[in-house]
């Protein structure tokens, strides 16, 4: 699953463009707005078919509103959200639900994500209720007893309930509900966080099985960088709502650019990548309703210079080809894009760092 | 109906407390026998055969005198009659009366004596020779008639009304946790506005300009306390809407009315059942107190607090305060037990499960 689908390009099923989404802060007895949140902050990218965009983060970044954003469950601030050419942020309720066809969510709290007070064929059946496909009850039986062999759970009795299943059989029963409408795209939403480790794996091996068999795309949101490496073709790193990097996922574990996406990596314990160590970074997040002028990232960064402080670095493609071919790794054919001033220079200390060290 | 595996659960949890549940199903009876006064507690005969005709006078128009052969054009006065035909042996005319022979309004008077040759003014006290088990009032009215009557109609009202307030205002609450925005804001200044005005004194105002009568009283009641359970439904609405099942059932492309009615308050429908018995235990006593007062029922309705009234004012007739507040206690407890028991079934830290 590591290589891109870039060869030949096919139209893109989901084109992000701009996202925004700002949560106001209102205060007083007529709460008045005193202020914005900023949750998502001018995001793009786009999802071709059978592809798996990853979003990694730590938490508060504004993973899961980004998810929410596209999926329209939060109304979008800004932005455009286009689903199969048409923009899903301003189509009209009539049309939405028509569109929600294509593209479903998994969500992160499995048992959450299901009504308690409903059983397995009533959660099952809602999607065919929604979308007003009339289905005898015994049809609706059978095509609910396929979606659930088809998640892996073949002899599940149709009128429990979900507090008698364990957490990786309700998530699964979860993917069975979105697959419900044969969807192309599925964003999921920390899909495997709240489960065991053992469970988790199984998860991902599934949909990695379902995009082979389904053809479908995912969007995968995660804190766990070695579960979005294991499934996805691109990754997005995430930093206070804004882009801080975005390329193939093989680049971006061999050869990372932004400061935040080495931190990242570096969290992960490791006997190989030394030369992330100095890149450990400390404190918290700051506030999105305050964010830091210039580069978001300077408060945390450890190379911060001036210019960061002031001046915000846009998303642009990067090219250290030169650099990396020093120390021998992978030449990247993909676009990596970071937004970082000073990307370059800090990839070439890295290349002294790592050859003082050798 | 198929209910639920947890609500199965609660309610067995409910009949094993059983303080609760004996109370719920003694006070049902109760509400049931109050509700059937009629044929328990009247004046009107059960049954009258004249001349081999058969009379049911309990309920419809009254049986006018004449008609059973008496020269008065008014009510037959069963009681009287009963005696009567019971001296004549020779005709096979009877009447059963209820058990209290008795209905709430009408005036009795004996002519006792005390050893001193004096006669005796009501209030009576009890006695079996006249049927009147608990005595009478000071209007000679039957205090067991009274009370059964007083009973029912503080039930009734506390009942209806609790119901009516808290489907209207957990509604509201509904509506306002779901869409927020401007409706929330100006719903929750409204119940912030209205739970600051202290309600027994603007009762007691109303009450003193109009006439208070039982609907009245329900009316005012009511514009005091619709928004019973709102504040609730509200919070938890706007927890409900944020939980991933309802986002994607959004997500499935779910209109509003599924939503509200599938995922949300069938989620959310334990507070209304748990609050239910303590608005009931509220309204009665606060219907109870007013009337006490006189800013509440007038007479000659039969009411409760009249009767505490009473006998509070004449101690030494002891037989009214003690029957009244014996009975008035032992419903509040009932009540009191059902709704202990109600938030204990309920009550997710004592038994714990997944939900």
């Amino acid at each position: 699953m590591t290589t891109a689908t870039t060869a030949k390009k096919p139209s893109p099923i989901l084109r992000v463009e701009n996202l925004h989404k700002y949560f106001p802060v209102l205060k007083g007895v007529f709460r008045r707005e005193v202020g914005r949140n900023l949750a998502v902050n001018n995001v793009s990218f786009k999802v071709y078919p059978q592809e798996t965009v990853g979003v990694v983060g730590e938490s508060g970044c504004g993973k899961s509103t980004l998810a929410k954003t596209i999926m329209r469950l939060y109304e979008p601030s800004q932005g455009r959200v286009e689903l199969l050419g048409k923009d899903l942020a301003t189509v009209r309720p009539r049309e939405l639900r028509d569109m929600r066809r294509d593209i479903q969510m998994i969500f992160q709290d499995p048992l959450n994500s299901l009504n308690p007070r409903m059983t397995i064929y009533d959660v099952l059946s809602e999607p065919y209720k929604i979308q007003g496909i009339k289905m005898s009850y015994q049809e609706t039986a059978q095509t609910i007893k396929a979606l659930l062999a088809q998640v892996g759970l073949p002899d599940v009795s149709l009128t429990r309930y979900p507090h008698e299943f364990s957490g990786g059989q309700c998530q699964r029963i979860g993917i069975a509900r979105a697959l419900a409408l044969r969807p192309k795209l599925l964003v999921c939403d920390e899909p495997v966080s709240a489960l065991d480790v053992s469970v988790q794996s199984q998860v991902v091996n599934l949909l990695l099985t379902l995009q082979q068999e389904l053809g479908l795309a995912y969007i995968f949101i995660s804190h766990d960088l070695t579960v979005v490496r294991h499934i996805s073709d691109k990754v997005l790193v995430m930093y206070l709502g804004e882009v801080v990097e975005f390329t193939d996922s093989h680049s971006l574990y061999t050869h990372p650019i932004h400061p935040y996406t080495k931190a990242l990596l570096a969290a992960i314990p490791s006997v190989e990548r030394r030369e992330l160590r100095r890149h450990i970074i400390k404190g918290e997040i700051p506030s999105t309703m305050a964010p830091p002028p210039g580069c978001k990232f300077h408060t945390r960064c450890p190379f911060a210079k001036d210019k960061c402080r002031h001046e915000k670095p846009k998303l642009r493609k990067i090219d250290i080809s030169d650099v990396i071919k020093k120390i021998g790794k992978h030449d990247p054919s993909a676009p990596h894009l970071a937004a970082c001033h000073f990307a370059e220079e800090l990839a070439v200390a890295d290349v002294k760092a790592v050859e003082q060290d050798t | 109906m198929k209910l639920h595996p947890s609500t199965l659960q609660k309610i067995r949890r409910f009949k094993s407390i059983r303080r609760g549940y004996y109370s719920l199903i003694l006070l049902t009876a109760f509400i049931i026998f109050t509700c059937l006064a009629e044929l328990f507690v009247n004046s009107r005969a059960l049954l009258v055969k004249y001349e081999g005709k058969f009379y049911f006078p309990t309920y419809g128009a009254p049986i006018m005198g004449t008609e059973l052969g008496e020269d008065y054009p008014y009510e037959v006065k069963y009681r009287e009659l009963k005696k009567k035909w019971e001296a004549d042996k020779s005709s096979d005319n009877f009447i059963i009366m209820p058990i209290i022979k008795f209905n709430a309004y009408e005036n009795n008077f004996y002519d006792l004596k005390d050893q001193e040759g004096y006669k005796i003014a009501p209030p009576y006290p009890p006695s079996f020779h006249h049927g009147h088990y608990l005595g009478t009032d000071r209007n000679g009215r039957d205090i067991l008639a009274r009370l059964i009557y007083a009973i029912r109609v503080a039930m009734v009202f506390a009942l209806l009304l609790s119901l009516i307030t808290i489907a209207i205002g957990s509604s509201i609450g509904l509506c306002m946790g779901y869409w927020g925005g401007i409706l929330d804001l100006t719903g929750y200044r409204l119940l912030e506005i209205f739970s600051a005005i202290p309600m027994l004194y603007s009762i007691i105002f109303v009450t003193s300009i109009v006439k208070p009568s039982i609907v009245v009283l329900f009316f005012v009641f009511l514009f005091f306390n619709w928004m019973t359970g709102l504040a609730d439904m509200r919070h938890l609405t706007f927890a409900a809407k944020a939980r991933e099942y309802v986002l994607s059932a959004r997500a499935l492309g779910s209109g509003k009315r599924r939503i509200l009615f599938k995922h949300i308050l069938p989620n959310n429908m334990y507070v209304v059942i748990t609050a239910l018995p303590f608005l009931i235990y509220n309204h009665i006593t606060v219907l109870t107190s007013l009337s006490y007062l006189g800013f509440g029922l007038q007479e000659p309705t039969p009411s409760i607090g009249l009767l505490i009234q009473q006998g509070a004012s004449s101690f030494q007739k002891p037989w009214i305060i003690t029957s009244v507040v014996t009975l008035l206690i032992i419903i509040l407890v009932m009540v009191t037990f059902i709704g202990e028991s109600l938030r204990e079934a309920f009550d997710p830290k004592k038994y714990s499960q997944y939900e």
